[in-house]
């Protein structure tokens, strides 16, 4: 078990650093570097030259590459091309804000996807089933920016219940956010919602067709009890690595929701550093949620792994 | 009172309402009565709706089924008209079921110890205190060694033989007046069948429960049951003790499924039932049975048979049960095509030696050996050309591994495999050239998993037409249809779907994809064990033809010992992946035997309800063979000492080819066999 462990992480470790050489070399493959960003028009002659010198550019990109590599490995993300503040402290409130943000949205959209995954299983092809699998299907496929739109319309525009788009500062205490951030959360908790829900429902149906359930069944076990007992610890464990993806996501890849409720969050931030061109910011970003999400899912597949007796034996007999 | 029925199911229907919105019947009018203490056999092939009888005795229908007439009772109770409340309490304490699979049937994430403690808590009158006593109680009950050990287990760690126990332990809990049993043993070796069996016997005596057990196979039947009903497209046709209905069936489908049957002490291929039953709601106004009969007449057409006291007395459904006597009931198939003698050998295994494990990159850094036993080791035989070799062995013995390793699919960690004469074949199949790969064809169990269910039965069959002999365009299309022709499909399947097609249909194609190579070896794993007797039947019959015409030479894996001699000249017994004996098949069969031989055979169930098996050793699975001595040391009853732990034994060859892999000398092995048969 702790072999497997160590071998996953070491794997995970790996997927990283391949993930780093590709948005190193990404950003070194576009035209122009951090001074001719910043230099603008001014950018030519002697004062690129002794920007380039100022920022190390002239060195080979393999060399500069390591040096990245191991300051990041040291927490150090470098310097951004505008304003040359550490990347550090500027992720850092914004990755706080997209944790909140996240964490937001899990607390209100994973338990009820779940419950919702299996009551639309339980009672399959039934109208709460029919209800809530078409619900799911159209929150699936209408684009956020159109629910988020919405939303906004319908709750801030006419009945003014709530804001619409987020004032406060990247750097404010989080309980500020409110009831800002109430909006986005709604939003993205209906994304993962359906989701997660549809996988659910569709474990729970293959889970109560099993011949464990009919044995259960067919041994007098209460339904009730059959359903808590029998069924759902193994109708779960699929909805595991469902989640795990979805926080990946919400933590790295909402940047359409913060952009639609000017919310202060990371994607925020990855679409001003684009547009800005400071490249340094948007390796570090890239750097960041690529390692989220290697991150998340390790811890998934290792939850998984102590949830299910089945894989368990499997990993500690080798 | 002993004669109030335990179960009664009278003039019950059950059906389904299909596409058109019509209602079809899955089960027809059936009457069962089951009084305390009988065991009754329901019999008949798959879709025959014995499962669902059986089911249906709880009060559980499968989802999509209902109730169209009739009613079931348990001890007096409506078993469609209780609620929930009072089937829970009736269902797995008075009336218990043991399921086909229960590998599957238990719940994977639970302990064995707390599915036992369920069934206490829901059914027992035991004070709580006491729960873990009678756990252990029980598994010891069903004969399981160290009860402790396993309540800490979970469902997947233990075996098939052991979680088929786990399930009887689980429906004794609620100390059950009558006992379900859907399929118990299929899938599972002889030797654990037959001791299941037994257990089954015994705890019906010591506890007077009623059984109810259905199953395909008549050789479990005739051990277990008093009485047998044969069902047939959900209907009962026969219905008598079980020496009536195995040994004097007086209806054309059970006369018709005994010939089905390959039985050890006949060598004879077993009798196919052409034709298959109807599909739910296809039988019309006649006899649903008239299709597949050779007493079918014009009254059979039009009116349906009623169930009425036949010859001899049993109720049977048939209109000429009278005449049924005509038919055959034991198979008088042909003799399976027996090789030339003298020819070269086409495929020689030399000292082939299989691992799946292999040393990990730390093991190998350091140079370490790896030393536990190989899965497969020192395998030396060769088959002569247009001979079938049977490989048998219970699962676990390697024969699968074998073939798979003649098909390259899992390279040999040693030793080599002459083919035809020539060089070493390549070890993997990606070395091999496509004339090997043509001349070498696999045929797999199941069908359903090895044919694409995406792709027609002519793009199947097209592809090893396309690959080896480059045809296209009328001239394949010409070929398949005249494959398919061979294998008693034609033409007119081309267009369909493996799953429009019956078990035995795809597995005829499958067939046909491996002759479409014009192979000269034809490796067969377990090809009839996914299929009924009688489409077993079938199959057999075509490999046989096919080998007749085209001097094939097979290697035939399977676990039914009956099904190997009836196809086989020389039969090989494998276990732990160690041969055991070799031989004629004639020999291999008769007297003396490698002990392990004689523990399988003893063990098979033959349907007549005068044999007992011979039960000797012990249905322990072992996970690896012995690092040294007699593979079988740790389960043999005729151990002879310490010698038998270290030795390799040595091969004990007569003259007809006939060799036994023991330390006992072969005169004191037949005197010993033939003292104790």
């Amino acid at each position: 078990m702790l072999q497997m462990f160590l071998r996953r992480l070491f794997l995970g470790a790996i997927t990283v650093a391949i993930v780093s050489m590709i948005i190193f070399a990404g950003v070194e493959i576009l035209p122009g570097d951090a001074c001719t960003a910043f230099l603008e028009r001014e950018a030519q002659g002697r004062v690129l030259e002794n920007c380039r010198e100022e920022l190390d550019l002239n060195r080979p990109a393999v060399v500069r590459y390591l040096d990245w590599a191991s300051d990041a490995l040291r927490g150090d993300l470098g310097v951004s091309a505008n304003g040359q503040r550490s990347i550090a402290e500027m992720v850092g409130a914004r990755l706080q804000n997209s944790l909140l943000l996240a964490a937001c949205a899990l607390i209100v959209g994973v338990p009820t996807a779940i419950f919702l995954g299996v009551v639309s299983g339980l009672w399959r092809d039934r109208p709460v089933d029919l209800v809530l699998s078409t619900g799911a299907i159209f929150a699936m496929t209408i684009p956020e920016f159109v629910s988020a739109t919405v939303l906004i319309l319908v709750f801030s525009v006419w009945l003014g219940w709530l804001p619409g788009i987020v004032l406060t500062s990247a750097n404010a205490p989080a309980s500020e956010f409110f009831p800002e951030i109430i909006l986005p959360v709604v939003v993205l908790a209906m994304v993962m919602t359906a989701h997660i829900l549809r996988t659910v429902r569709s474990s729970v149906i293959e889970v109560m067709n099993s011949d464990y359930v009919q044995m259960a069944t067919l041994k007098g076990v209460p339904y009730w009890r059959m359903v808590f007992r029998h069924a759902l610890p193994n109708a779960l464990l699929p909805a595991i690595n469902v989640v795990a993806l979805t926080i990946a996501w919400l933590l790295g890849g909402v940047v359409v929701i913060e952009v639609v409720f000017n919310y202060p969050g990371l994607g925020r931030m990855m679409i001003d550093a684009i547009s800005d061109r400071d490249l340094p910011v948007v390796q570090a970003i890239a750097l960041i949620v690529a390692t989220v999400y290697v991150g998340v899912n390790l811890t998934a597949d290792l939850l998984t792994m102590v949830a299910n007796p089945r894989l368990r034996t499997l990993y500690t007999r080798k | 009172m002993t004669d109030t029925p335990v179960i009664q199911l009278s003039d019950l229907s059950i059906g389904f309402t299909g596409r058109a919105g019509h209602t079809l019947p899955v089960l027809r009018n059936i009457e069962l009565t089951v009084r305390p203490g009988e065991s009754i056999g329901l019999v008949g092939e798959s879709g025959s709706g014995k499962s669902t009888v059986a089911l249906a005795a709880m009060g559980y229908l499968k989802r999509g089924l209902r109730v169209l007439g009739g009613s079931a009772t348990f001890e007096g109770h409506d078993m469609f008209a209780l609620s929930r409340k009072e089937l829970e309490s009736l269902r797995g304490g008075h009336l218990a079921l043991i399921p086909q699979n229960s590998g599957q049937s238990l719940t994977p994430t639970l302990r064995i110890g707390a599915q036992l403690t369920e069934a206490l808590r829901l059914h027992s009158r035991l004070d709580p205190a006491q729960f873990p006593a009678r756990v252990l109680e029980l598994l010891g009950q069903v004969r399981l060694p160290d009860p402790q050990a396993i309540t800490r287990r979970y469902p997947h760690e233990l075996s098939g033989g052991q979680q088929q126990r786990v399930a009887i332990a689980m429906a004794l809990a609620g100390e059950p007046r009558a006992l379900l049993l859907d399929e118990p043993t299929t899938g599972l070796d002889v030797t654990t069948q037959a001791h299941i069996l037994e257990l089954l016997r015994d705890l019906a005596r010591e506890t007077g429960m009623a059984m109810v057990y259905v199953s395909h196979d008549l050789g479990a039947i005739a051990r277990v049951c008093d009485r047998v009903v044969v069902m047939y497209a959900g209907e009962v046709v026969m219905e008598g003790s079980a020496r009536q209905v195995l040994t004097a069936p007086t209806h054309p489908y059970a006369r018709g499924l005994l010939a089905s049957i390959p039985k050890l002490s006949d060598p004879h291929l077993p009798m196919a039932l052409g034709g298959r039953p109807p599909a739910p709601g296809g039988a019309g106004d006649g006899c649903a049975f008239v299709d597949r009969c050779a007493l079918a007449s014009d009254l059979c057409r039009t009116s349906r048979p009623m169930l009425a006291p036949g010859p001899g007395g049993a109720p049977v459904r048939c209109h000429h049960a009278d005449r049924a006597d005509t038919l055959p009931m034991s198979s008088q198939g042909d003799h399976a095509a027996r090789a030339e003698a003298g020819t070269a050998p086409v495929l020689s295994l030399q000292d082939l030696e299989i691992r799946y494990s292999k040393p990990g990159i730390l093991d190998r850094l350091r140079g370490r050996e790896d030393t536990r036993p190989a899965t497969v080791d020192d395998i030396t035989i060769s088959i002569a050309k247009g001979e079938t070799l049977g490989l048998v062995g219970e699962s676990g013995s390697g024969k699968s591994t074998i073939l798979k390793t003649i098909a390259g699919l899992l390279p040999p960690a040693d030793g080599e495999i002459r083919f035809d004469g020539d060089a070493p074949l390549p070890r993997s199949v990606e070395q091999r050239g496509p004339d090997h790969l043509r001349r070498i064809q696999l045929i797999f169990q199941n069908p359903d998993d090895s044919l694409n269910p995406r792709h027609t039965i002519a793009e199947i069959l097209e592809q090893p037409l396309k690959l080896y002999f480059g045809l296209s365009g009328t001239a394949l299309q010409d070929r398949c249809v005249e494959i398919l022709e061979r294998v008693r499909l034609g033409g007119h399947y081309l267009d369909r779907l493996p799953s429009q097609l019956s078990g035995g249909e795809k597995q005829r194609v499958a067939v046909a994809r491996a002759f479409a190579a014009n192979p000269d070896l034809v490796l067969c794993d377990e090809v009839t064990s996914a299929l009924d007797v009688s489409v077993q039947a079938a199959v057999l019959e075509l490999l046989n033809d096919l080998k007749a015409a085209q001097g094939t030479t097979y290697v035939f894996v399977s676990h039914d010992l009956a099904v190997v001699r009836a196809l086989s000249d020389r039969v090989a017994v494998l276990y732990q992946g160690r041969l055991c004996e070799i031989g004629p098949s004639a020999e291999v069969y008769a007297l003396p035997s490698h002990p392990y031989t004689e523990v399988l055979l003893g063990a098979v169930l033959e349907p007549d309800p005068d044999t007992v098996p011979k039960l000797t050793a012990d249905d322990v699975i072992e996970l690896s063979p012995p690092a040294k001595g007699c593979p079988f040391q740790r389960r043999c009853p005729r151990k002879i000492g310490a010698k038998c732990d270290t030795d390799t034994p040595p091969w004990q060859t007569r003259d007809d080819g006939h060799a036994i892999r023991c330390h006992i000398p072969l005169d004191d092995l037949h005197r010993q066999q033939h003292a104790d048969s």
